[in-house]
């Protein structure tokens, strides 16, 4: 199996760890992630004030994986959400679709639609399929919480992302399972971790993050699990920003789903930039049962 | 006596033009950066740095920077082999050149025992580095204007590079290929260097120059017979060959001097060296006096900047030491394009038609803004749309060759026109994300929101006059609601929000409502009452909704909705019809009213 691999903006700037867990984790069961310098921007910032800004620089990032004959795997929810939702508009409008071509001939591409767009938990899910990971864990969890945060961009329009279940999703769960750690319910698990709103409306934000930190430790959890930068930055950074100001509350840290998965599969913890994190998560591996 | 008059000329202007950018390096400034440091407050910091940098394990990195980045260049080598070969084949025949050739009194001389300009290995290595620099030139033409590289624009300084550069090797070149033809030039170096007093043997030789040196004379011409250039050639190796090799060796002078031997004695009788000599050392000396107010002046800034990059780490640095390096850094771009070749903005560029979006142009905007030239509207809008429109990728910073910090560049340019320019849309966008996380928490909100209100108050700031519930609703507007809710139509694939039966739905499973305990009056207008809205055709009333910003585009409004009403994508459409229609020509947002929010 071969990708073309999306990092986006965020990963490469501020989340490396994401990556280089990914990268760690996938070469494990055989994934080729081939990079390509000429992706740009998902358009996910430009939807709010320019549509066509955003099918553009969409368009011209799915034009390159089909270019390359290649799917795309990508890390980012939010890019997902907007690379799908750039597919389905494109699909639906001819004409807006030969509007995009014209300005992506410019620099030889052409988009017709002929790559699928793929979040890696989806990958690790559908293709790679829970028995070949449960393999390669060596080391699995035990009594440790997890509260899997599915995120938005990926779960819903369920119509057009096409992730999973928007209702009573289990792939993340399920993901969560397989490396031995408990899944736990928590009632805000499906809503939004507060990011798009960060620098527009910080105390808003902080407000709906703090809501689903304050849930998660109620119900039990040791760490959440992401797979979005975005989700991540805003219980890492943000969270940690929010501490300094906010007394002596004990902290909900966020561990990237490829960390979590790397570290059962024995993968060094270096490697998997446990370290990068800015709250400390380096606890986990002391729920892990030794071989 | 010209040449001397000429070189101190120029050289005083290279001088004082040097010492008058590198003034600027320390009074300029740039951005919001602290305003009250003063000159000499930076020229002290400048060298607290350099010291302490030298004085430390870091004079390690430094040596190494010095090594990789500035000789060899791995930064351009990383991104493009040809560029980097172009760069260093000018670079390098053109210093070699210079120390060799132009300095060869003061270097070559002193260095080199019995160093005649005539003599090999000189004479060959002159056309050797020559040939580099015109293979470099034939490259950047090349990727100029038949490879086309994307990006990378030709202003008159660019061309003027290329011109000057070309201008001093070829006139070198024929000045040579001239002087290798030239009768009057042997007469003057058999007065000068060889005791021939016989005519016969200065028949002789003169026969030898021309059949084997490419010399052309009025009065001997071959083919000769073998006896003369027998002798020729003894005359030449006990009086001229310890003094000059063949003229083969200069094989672009001399390649030269055979393709003009036809009007060679022409050439002579019209002084035609002299000519060239002048038009050789005139681009030099230009080409030198100039440097300080070109884009050569990269020779001096890119280095700099190199070094000091790789010593100054992100937020460890001094305030006046950042500021200063922001301004030497203006200088050390050499718009060569690489940050906009990988700009992540860059279809954004495309779309909106904005040049301000690629960093290489930025760059040009800010050696305008930092030289203090006044910018009209349109450019003041145009540029702050550009700096705010950026995702923060810090790919321009990672390719840079010169190894400019763009990204603490564009965070500094940025807050100074968000605090004093236009309010601006994109503030609403998640470009922001960036900006809320660096914030500063514990610090005083230091003018924060105040981009932030004054963005929302010109997207929509006539809101409040449109729900004044002391008037009645006036449907008055729906005409151009119409065309308004066909554009959107035309975005959201379908003007679902007609099939809203007001359940409500949206506004209960909303996470923002849910966060306030009065919703309407913190958001204007809730969800299905912006459907509502729309439906009555009363899309500036939908539009000026403070909702509509502060959705944070969950989906769960429309995932559940019975209606299938793609709320979330309308509430998008509505955002960027509120962008659309917003006059960009308000006041700069220092005049406009503050409001509470």
């Amino acid at each position: 199996m071969k990708y073309a691999f999306f990092l986006g903006c965020n990963i490469p700037a501020r989340v490396q760890q994401y990556e280089v867990s990914a990268r760690a984790v996938l070469e494990r069961f055989g994934i080729e992630l081939a990079d390509f310098r000429s992706f740009n921007c998902c358009g996910y910032p430009m939807r709010n004030t320019d549509q066509k800004a955003f099918l553009l620089s969409s368009a011209n990032n799915l034009a390159i994986a089909e270019k390359e004959n290649l799917d795309m795997l990508v890390l980012c929810k939010c890019c997902y959400g907007s690379l799908k939702k750039a597919e389905s508009i494109l699909k639906e409008n001819g004409s807006l679709q030969s509007e995009i071509n014209r300005i992506l001939a410019q620099n030889g591409l052409i988009y017709e639609g002929k790559s699928r767009v793929k979040h890696i938990l989806s990958v690790l899910y559908h293709d790679v399929g829970l028995d070949a990971i449960k393999s390669e864990v060596t080391s699995p969890y035990k009594n440790i919480n997890i509260a899997t945060h599915y995120g938005c961009h990926a779960l819903r329009p369920s119509k057009i992302t096409q992730f999973d279940n928007p209702v009573s999703p289990k792939l993340f769960d399920e993901l969560v399972k397989v490396t031995g750690a408990k899944s736990i319910d928590w009632r805000k698990k499906l809503e939004c971790c507060g990011a798009p709103l960060m620098g527009i409306n910080d105390e808003l934000s902080i407000d709906l993050t703090q809501k689903k930190l304050d849930n998660g430790k109620k119900s039990g959890a040791h760490y959440l699990v992401t797979a979005c930068p975005y989700c991540h930055l805003q219980f890492d950074t943000v969270q940690k920003k929010m501490l300094s100001v906010g007394g002596d509350e004990e902290p909900l840290a966020s561990i990237l789903y490829p960390q979590l998965l790397g570290l059962t599969m024995g993968i060094d913890k270096q490697r998997l930039g446990i370290g990068m994190n800015q709250l400390d998560i380096s606890d986990v591996t002391s729920f892990l049962v030794q071989e | 006596m010209v040449f001397t008059l000429l070189l101190y000329i120029s050289l005083a202007i290279f001088i004082i033009g040097s010492i008058y950018k590198i003034y600027g390096w320390f009074s300029k400034k740039i951005g919001i950066s602290v305003k009250n440091i003063t000159t000499s407050e930076r020229v002290t910091a400048a060298l607290g740095g350099i010291l302490k940098t030298i004085f430390s394990i870091k004079i390690f990195t430094l040596i190494k920077a010095f090594i990789f980045d500035v000789v060899i260049q791995q930064r351009i080598l990383k991104e493009d082999f040809l560029r980097w070969l172009m760069h260093t084949l000018l670079y390098g025949g053109f210093m070699l050149l210079l120390l060799l050739h132009a300095l060869d009194d003061i270097i070559t001389e002193p260095l080199f025992h019995g160093y005649y300009s005539t003599v090999n290995p000189y004479f060959f290595l002159r056309n050797l580095f020559a040939l580099m620099v015109i293979a470099g030139l034939a490259i950047a033409l090349y990727r100029r204007f038949i490879l086309k590289v994307p990006r990378l624009k030709t202003s008159g300084m660019d061309s003027y590079a290329i011109i000057i550069v070309a201008v001093i090797i070829v006139s070198g070149i024929l000045l040579e290929g001239i002087k290798i033809a030239s009768y009057t030039e042997f007469k003057i170096m058999v007065e000068d260097y060889a005791e021939i007093d016989d005519p016969d043997e200065l028949k002789a030789v003169e026969s030898y120059w021309v059949e084997n040196f490419g010399v052309v004379s009025p009065n001997v011409k071959g083919p000769f017979n073998q006896d003369i250039l027998e002798q020729g050639l003894e005359v030449h190796e006990a009086n001229c060959a310890d003094c000059h090799s063949a003229s083969q060796w200069a094989f672009g002078g001399y390649v030269t001097a055979r393709v003009i031997s036809p009007v060679a004695l022409f050439l002579d009788s019209v002084n035609a060296s002299t000519i060239l000599w002048y038009i050789h050392i005139l681009a030099c000396f230009s080409g030198l006096a100039y440097l300080p107010f070109s884009k050569m002046f990269h020779i001096i800034a890119t280095p700099v900047s190199l070094l000091a990059n790789a010593v100054m780490e992100d937020g460890k640095s001094s305030p006046a030491n950042i500021l200063t390096k922001q301004v030497m850094e203006l200088d050390a771009c050499t718009r060569c394009g690489t940050c906009s070749l990988h700009c992540s903005a860059v279809m954004a560029s495309e779309s909106l038609g904005n040049e301000y979006i690629l960093p290489s142009e930025k760059i040009s905007f800010l050696k305008a803004m930092v030289a203090g030239k006044e910018l009209n509207d349109g450019e003041l809008k145009a540029i702050q749309e550009g700096v705010y429109l950026c995702t923060n990728c810090n790919r321009c910073t990672v390719v840079c060759p010169s190894g400019i910090n763009l990204k603490e560049l564009w965070f500094n340019v940025r807050e100074h026109l968000l605090q004093e320019g236009y309010p601006e849309p994109l503030v609403l966008s998640q470009f922001s994300f960036i900006r809320g996380l660096n914030r500063d928490y514990n610090a005083q909100a230091n003018g924060y929101f105040k981009p932030i209100k004054d963005a929302q108050l010109a997207v929509a700031g006539n809101f409040d006059a449109i729900m004044d519930k002391s008037k009645p609703l006036y449907l008055k507007d729906r005409e151009q609601g119409e065309r308004v809710r066909l554009r959107i139509k035309l975005q959201s694939e379908g003007n679902t929000y007609s099939s809203c039966f007001g359940c409500q739905t949206c506004t209960t499973i909303c996470p923002v409502v849910g966060n306030y305990d009065d919703p309407e009056k913190r958001l204007g207008l809730l969800p299905h009452q912006i459907m509502f809205s729309l439906g009555l055709g009363l899309v500036d009333m939908a539009a000026g909704s403070k909702m509509i910003w502060d959705c944070l585009t969950c989906y769960q409004c429309q995932e559940e909705c019975p209606q299938n009403v793609k709320i979330t994508d309308i509430l998008y459409d509505l955002k960027n019809f509120a962008v659309r229609n917003l006059e960009k020509t308000s006041e700069k947002t220092d005049s406009v009213p503050q409001v509470q929010v």
